[in-house]
């Protein structure tokens, strides 16, 4: 079959595929994934550039989603006066002289001669700037945390625009990948895969436990929304009045009118970046990443900086794994660090991008739809049927741990899914050309 | 100053713990380093094999436990371990045929089976946590303490006491004798010396006359029991809980990598300089410099270098460090 029909037909049957949830579960529940399955095929599309393009193998993409959730309530949050009057100026201290320790010690280390004496001083600079560090640092954040802990404790943010935020999540994620990419690019495969493991793990761990940056543990809720509230819709005569006529009541109505709000935002947002994604795929560039990414040795024999545009294309995908992290926290309206977890952010993308293809956006994209709309289906369909087998057991332990086991069913499916892909079919639904 | 009780507070709360955990991490290490060696992949299947290991040694206890058979002042669990171990041989083999042949057959290149092996632990993630369930499941049994901090200080009439858990000895004793063994296998065997040969240079071992797939079966073998092994007694020091095994892949394969990955001898160092690296970074010192410094110099904080949250972050730095100024490790490593 001629490929472009084809991949007419896949996303056409994905279309067909959520219509049937609208139609038997609610239109609700349908707007609910292709909001997320939008997210989520924008974080494909960001692991398909560093993977697809570049066969660079990140599993750190949950930090990196993460930074851009922390990006929305630095951003968007209003600031807490008291909290920046009370230590602000210590923190900023604090964080600064860190920063300095370590810019001196880089530079101590490449400017002395190896030997025993560089290494003295680098350990003395190293003990000096942290213990200055903490001086400075750790009394700014008790101060900071004290100030009504029940709902503030942290410096909030900047009350800038909730739009503002998913750029922001973006540049956020693309310096920290900077900062991994200049320390793990230049080692072997495998290496960055751990480092970037630990990385992930490091954020999430460092924003559960600093509550002066963004209340850790105790979240962030009420996030400022680009869109009207359901509220303030329900409230106002003539939308209400607009529904009405169509035999809408008005709380559906808002429901829905928000989410296809936000479907619309997304839908800007993934088109825009697919656009690019492919005009860069086609180009030099694109073409110049794939030599790279088939035999590096060639390519540098070519004269390619290989680790200069690993380093590139893996802050680029970052970043926009940053920015669909942002967008999600503004659709879930508040930050909770808990939901981050590796199975479901980091390798649960990377079945989305093997799925749909690696090498090829399109496909990025379909395996984002599928993958997430499996991922909640799963969930529908195996109550369905653990209920149908227990349906004749009598009630007792076994009975209620099988209905309860059902949720763990979603990642057995997803990994038989990847495993199935990778063996039967491993250039995914839409392979690359 | 008081010498004698500072170390005795260093030995009870940084040295005998970081033993314990510094064995489990070693034996984890072990079981990476043998698949990267003989099979060259990372297996980052490698904790939710242990969790499943551990699962079914946590079964299996349970039920000698309601048979009313127990093992003395020991735990239950060292009479159910060779079944938890059987079963992940089971397990390890099965998934050998049905995933991992294929590619090794079609020569894949070693990220594939990265990506593979991240396939087979949403696969065991799901199945550990389908039979068991997501939450802590406690299967300790037997005497608590070889020494307890009460019994130590009557004993000495020291300040301080010295606690030994029963499963932190057990956890060392079992690991060293677990390690000798491996060793002696190894390195004393025909098998062993095969292995070795094919870890070194496959078409040399082939054309030797080494059978592959009988080198592929018995490591995954040897890395069932070692994964059983090190996840039941981490199981039994802290708790089983699905989940943290997932979380020890990082500070496993720091120790794997920092030691020199594909070196057993490396995993076993890299094991337990992560451990005391992670519990003298996030231990607070103020007790045992009290001990040490004059009266007029003791600390008012908890000197503690970094809060406990964040024990991941320690194993992660010296991976880096070592990274950068030694890439194969400290014990030279292999690179596919």
């Amino acid at each position: 079959m001629n490929p472009v029909l084809r991949n007419t037909a896949l996303f056409a049957a994905m279309a067909m595929l959520i219509c049937l949830v609208g139609i038997f579960q609610s239109w609700n529940a349908a707007l609910q994934i292709v909001n997320m399955g939008l997210i989520s095929a924008i974080m494909a599309l960001g692991v398909n550039l560093q993977w697809g393009f570049a066969g660079l193998f990140n599993v750190g993409i949950m930090g990196f989603v993460a930074l851009g959730g922390l990006a929305t309530v630095l951003t968007s949050m209003p600031p807490v006066r008291e909290a920046w009057a009370a230590g602000g100026a210590g923190l900023l201290g604090g964080l600064l002289i860190g920063l300095a320790t370590i810019v001196a010690a880089v530079l101590l280390v490449r400017r002395m001669r190896p030997g025993k004496l560089r290494l003295l001083a680098l350990t003395a600079l190293l003990i000096a700037g942290f213990i200055l560090y903490r001086a400075v640092f750790d009394p700014s954040v008790d101060a900071v945390e004290a100030v009504n802990p029940a709902i503030q404790g942290y410096l909030g943010g900047l009350g800038l625009p909730a739009l503002l935020a998913w750029p922001v999540g973006g540049l956020l994620a693309a310096a920290v990948a900077w900062v991994i990419g200049k320390t793990a690019l230049g080692l072997r495969s495998d290496y960055l895969a751990i480092a970037t493991l630990g990385i992930a793990e490091i954020i999430i761990a460092v924003m559960k436990n600093e509550d002066w940056l963004a209340r850790g543990v105790k979240n962030v809720v009420g996030l400022p929304r680009p869109v009207p509230y359901e509220i303030d819709l329900q409230n106002d005569p003539d939308f209400v009045a607009r529904w009405a006529e169509r035999g809408v009541d008005a709380v559906t109505a808002s429901t829905l009118y928000v989410k296809l709000a936000y479907a619309g935002l997304f839908a800007a947002v993934l088109i825009v970046l697919l656009i690019l994604a492919q005009r860069a795929l086609h180009s030099p560039w694109g073409r110049m990443m794939r030599a790279i990414r088939d035999n590096e040795v060639a390519a540098e024999a070519m004269g390619k900086d290989v680790t200069a545009r690993h380093l590139q294309i893996f802050i680029l995908g970052s970043a926009i794994c940053g920015i669909a992290g942002a967008m999600m926290t503004t659709l879930d309206s508040g930050l909770s660090p808990g939901i981050y977890q590796p199975l479901r952010f980091t390798f649960l993308v990377w079945v989305m991008v093997i799925v749909g293809g690696s090498g090829n956006n399109f496909g990025a994209v379909i395996g984002g739809f599928l993958i997430w709309f499996l991922w909640v289906e799963v969930e529908v369909a195996g109550q369905w049927i653990m209920n149908l087998i227990t349906s004749g057991m009598a009630e007792g332990a076994l009975k209620s741990h099988l209905n309860d086991s059902v949720a763990h069913m979603k990642f057995f499916t997803m990994g038989i899914v990847l495993l199935l892909v990778l063996r039967f079919s491993p250039r995914g639904l839409i392979p690359e050309r | 100053m008081d010498i004698v009780n500072a170390l005795i507070t260093l030995l009870n709360f940084v040295v005998v713990p970081a033993m314990a955990y510094g064995s489990q991490l070693a034996l984890g290490a072990l079981g990476v380093t043998l698949i990267y060696g003989i099979l060259r992949f990372s297996n980052f299947a490698h904790g939710d094999t242990m969790a499943f290991g551990a699962m079914v040694t946590v079964l299996v206890t349970w039920l000698f436990q309601s048979w009313g058979i127990h093992l003395w002042v020991l735990p239950t669990a060292l009479l159910a371990l060779p079944f938890g171990i059987l079963a992940c041989i089971g397990l390890l083999l099965a998934t050998d045929r049905v995933v991992y042949r294929f590619y090794r057959e079609q020569k894949a290149k070693p990220v594939i089976l990265v990506i593979v092996s991240l396939g087979v632990t949403f696969v065991l993630n799901g199945i550990v946590r389908f039979i068991i369930g997501p939450d802590d499941q406690n299967f300790l049994d037997g005497e608590r303490f070889i020494v307890s901090a009460r019994t130590f200080r009557e004993m000495t009439g020291l300040e301080e006491g010295l606690a030994i858990k029963t499963t932190q000895g057990i956890t060392v004793i079992t690991a060293v004798f677990v390690v000798a063994l491996l060793f002696w296998f190894l390195n004393r065997t025909r098998t062993g010396k095969s292995m070795r040969a094919y870890s070194d240079n496959e078409d040399l071992a082939l054309l030797s006359g080494i059978d592959p797939e009988r080198v592929v079966m018995i490591t995954w073998m040897i890395v069932a029991a070692l994964a059983t092994i090190a996840g039941v007694l981490y199981g039994l020091d802290k708790s089983f809980k699905p989940f943290t095994y997932f979380q020890l892949l990082l500070p496993i394969f720091a120790s794997a990598i920092v030691g020199g990955l594909g070196n057993p001898l490396g995993a076993i160092a890299g094991g337990f300089l992560i451990a005391f690296s992670e519990v003298t970074v996030t231990y607070a010192w103020k007790k045992v410099l009290t001990y040490f410094l004059p009266e007029s110099l003791a600390p008012d904080g908890l000197v503690q270098l970094m809060s406990t949250d964040y024990k991941l972050a320690v194993s992660f730095m010296i991976l880096i460090i070592v990274l950068l100024f030694k890439p194969t490790g400290i014990f030279r490593g292999k690179s596919v």
